[in-house]
């Protein structure tokens, strides 16, 4: 069993000076076959932690890039279990925490205790559920929060600043920061009060925190690396991914990972 | 003590169905809705400019009608038929929209937003928008634009913009996941208008709420021209909403037995159907728990029905705990007998019902015996059927 890589991987950046690198994939896109290559050269490129996506039918939280490659991974089977046999392969090879980015249906489905377990024996690190906000089942949270896996929770731009408090009281392994209201997927520019805003995520949270939703070039990585813990980046992978293969993808990371080294993280 | 606030929200619990299971972003959305429906519920001016609208724009009360030849049909019963299809634009649907839209306007919210799928609730919300002078979109399946022609250029005259839904089954289902990603990028202005008993708290027991002058209409006048309460009450299911507003004044009659009718498409056993209570098991879709339509892996599987308004493979969670708790029996008639229904009515009554009423017309053809000699039947007539007499004539062609 695993505990605390989450929080050692983004400790590890803050000794080196940057931010952590979270890119996400969508379990079995493009295809099933290429998962377990997709995931090497994802560490291989300096991924701090992973966030592996479980295909769901009905994806509300993601705009068109991520509903594309959820749909097509369904098409070839790819489902909750799928995804766990995947992450335990790349367990057996790599260390890099992952975190099992979900739905809640897929998971009420396999069971809540049943899925904690089988993720756990997968070598998960941690678990992130979109359509579950904080405070809205006591009984499953529970469940989350006394597994051995992180619940990473989500903060967003609309959540009050006695809401934020409250999430980030209860937050483990990292605190997810939705960078604008919409869903995933690349955009032009980031929002205005972002630096504002995590600075003062920052500043409730007792861990670090990441931001997530809409970044997608090397230089809007450079700007979010600059203000927080962590950077995910998801549907700009995914594009490239689809687009250009594996080769497309690591020539992305490997600008993503220049942008998000070379800053100074402010204290 | 800030964790302990945050887990002391269980707001929109319904038994163990409804919650809000909705991404952080539209948490304070509705928590506002929540506080401003609750202030308008307790507001005698919000229910009296609702109530005049109801009766001045939208013909409210319908008549309670008693239909003789259906009975005589139905193996000689006594059936009174609730004409919510003789409300303006046709359907229940302007109830709830008219609610809505009023409590829009408290919250200051200057765009609105709705899924269709029949095209019913569409066309409701392009109304109430026209009336308020506010602009509307209307998310609505491919597959639906191509079944529901009549009312998809029924909303563009009414100055809405129906944008087809292009992604997964190109249904009522897909048009709501693309409402809520709208809602969640245009939260701040925009208000969601969701036409059914569905989605996150508050809208289940609020739509519910709206559409229960249903009920309370037609309890008051069968005990006027009845004097007892109702053998049966019986009306289709989608995701629920007219059945839900002919149910709730009748709960606690005990006497009186609550029947929904499903679409059972081609056959629960031929898997193509949308009888979600029947066959499905409890999941999360949009925002609530209740029962789901589901595959082995827990994706939503796609519902079939020849009504595109039941052709949702979720439902209200307030029929879950029904269910759950007997009180409700829920039911299901297939495409077939839904057209013979449909048919039937037309001949019978001179009323030609939409194809989702025409589920619990044929119920009550089929069943409606077992009241014989219990008492009136009472049938949620919840929508006229002039948007599907294009798509029966094609099939019978």
């Amino acid at each position: 069993m695993r505990t605390g890589q989450i929080g050692a991987a983004f400790a590890r950046c803050r000794e080196e000076g940057r931010a952590a690198l979270v890119p996400y994939l969508t379990a079995g896109h493009p295809t099933p076959a290429l998962t377990a290559d997709v995931l090497a050269m994802l560490v291989e490129e300096g991924a701090d932690v992973i966030e592996l996506g479980v295909p769901f039918s009905d994806p509300l939280a993601d705009g068109p890039t991520i509903q594309r490659s959820s749909y097509q991974a369904i098409q070839q089977g790819v489902d909750l279990a799928w995804a766990l046999d995947a992450l335990a392969a790349f367990r057996a090879r790599y260390d890099t925490p992952v975190v099992v980015f979900t739905y809640l249906n897929p998971v009420l489905h396999h069971g809540m205790e049943r899925f904690l377990d089988d993720a756990t024996a997968a070598g998960a690190d941690g678990v992130l559920i979109t359509d579950l906000p904080t405070g809205y089942d006591a009984a499953w949270e529970r469940l989350l929060e006394t597994s051995p896996l992180d619940l990473v929770r989500l903060v967003a731009p609309t959540s009050t600043a006695e809401r934020a408090r409250a999430i980030a009281a209860r937050a483990q392994g990292f605190l997810y920061y939705v960078s604008r209201t919409g869903v995933t997927g690349v955009r032009q520019s980031l929002a205005e009060n972002l630096g504002r805003e995590v600075a003062a995520l920052r500043g409730v949270s007792s861990v670090p925190v990441a931001v997530g939703f809409g970044i997608s070039t090397a230089d809007q990585a450079r700007t979010v690396a600059a203000l927080a813990d962590g950077v995910v980046v998801g549907s700009a992978l995914v594009d490239a991914l689809a687009n250009g293969g594996v080769p497309a993808a690591r020539r992305l990371m490997r600008d993503l990972r220049t942008a998000t080294t070379h800053i100074h993280v402010a204290a | 003590m800030q964790a302990a606030a945050a887990d002391a929200v269980h707001s929109g619990r319904c038994g163990a169905y409804g919650g809000r299971f909705v991404p952080e972003t539209l948490i304070a959305a509705l928590d506002e809705l929540t506080t401003v429906y609750a202030e308008a519920d307790a507001d005698p001016s919000f229910w009296a400019e609702l109530d005049n609208l109801w009766r001045d724009y939208v013909g409210r009360p319908t008549p309670l009608y008693q239909a003789l030849r259906l009975g005589e049909a139905a193996g000689g019963i006594s059936v009174y038929l609730k004409r919510e299809d003789l409300n303006h634009t046709g359907a229940h649907k302007i109830n709830n929209t008219l609610g809505q839209v009023l409590l829009a306007r408290r919250m200051g919210k200057t765009r609105i937003i709705a899924e269709t799928g029949a095209g019913q609730h569409g066309v409701a919300t392009a109304t109430v928008c026209a009336l308020f002078g506010l602009p509307c979109v209307v998310y609505m399946g491919e597959e639906d634009v191509r079944r529901q022609a009549l009312n998809v250029y029924r909303m563009r005259l009414l100055g809405a913009e129906v944008r087809p839904v292009s992604g997964g089954t190109r249904t009522l289902k897909d048009a709501t996941n693309e409402a809520i990603r709208d809602w969640v990028t245009h939260v701040a202005d925009t208000h969601y208008i969701i036409g059914s008993v569905v989605g996150p708290d508050p809208y289940p027991r609020m739509v519910r709420d709206f559409q229960a002058v249903i009920g309370r209409e037609a309890r008051a006048q069968i005990m006027e021209m009845e004097g007892r309460l109702p053998a049966a009450v019986v009306a289709c299911v989608g995701g629920g909403s007219n059945a839900i507003g002919m149910f709730h004044p009748f709960v606690g009659d005990l006497e009186t037995a609550l029947i929904g009718v499903e679409a059972a498409g081609e056959g629960i056993e031929s898997g193509r159907h949308a009888a979600t209570l029947s066959a499905g098991k409890p999941g999360v879709l949009h925002g609530c728990l209740s029962y789901l339509l589901q595959d082995a892996s827990g994706q939503v599987a796609a519902a079939h029905s020849i009504s595109a308004g039941l052709d949702y493979p979720g439902v209200g969670p307030e029929h879950a705990a029904l269910k759950d708790a007997g009180r409700a029996e829920y039911v299901a008639v297939t495409d077939g007998e839904a057209l013979d229904g449909f048919g039937q009515l037309a001949r019978l009554e001179g009323i030609i019902p939409a194809l989702e009423t025409a589920h619990a017309i044929a119920y009550v053809l089929r069943e409606g015996v077992r009241w014989r000699d219990a008492g009136p039947v009472l049938v949620c007539l919840s929508g006229r059927g002039d948007k599907d007499v294009a798509q029966v004539l094609d099939r019978e062609g």
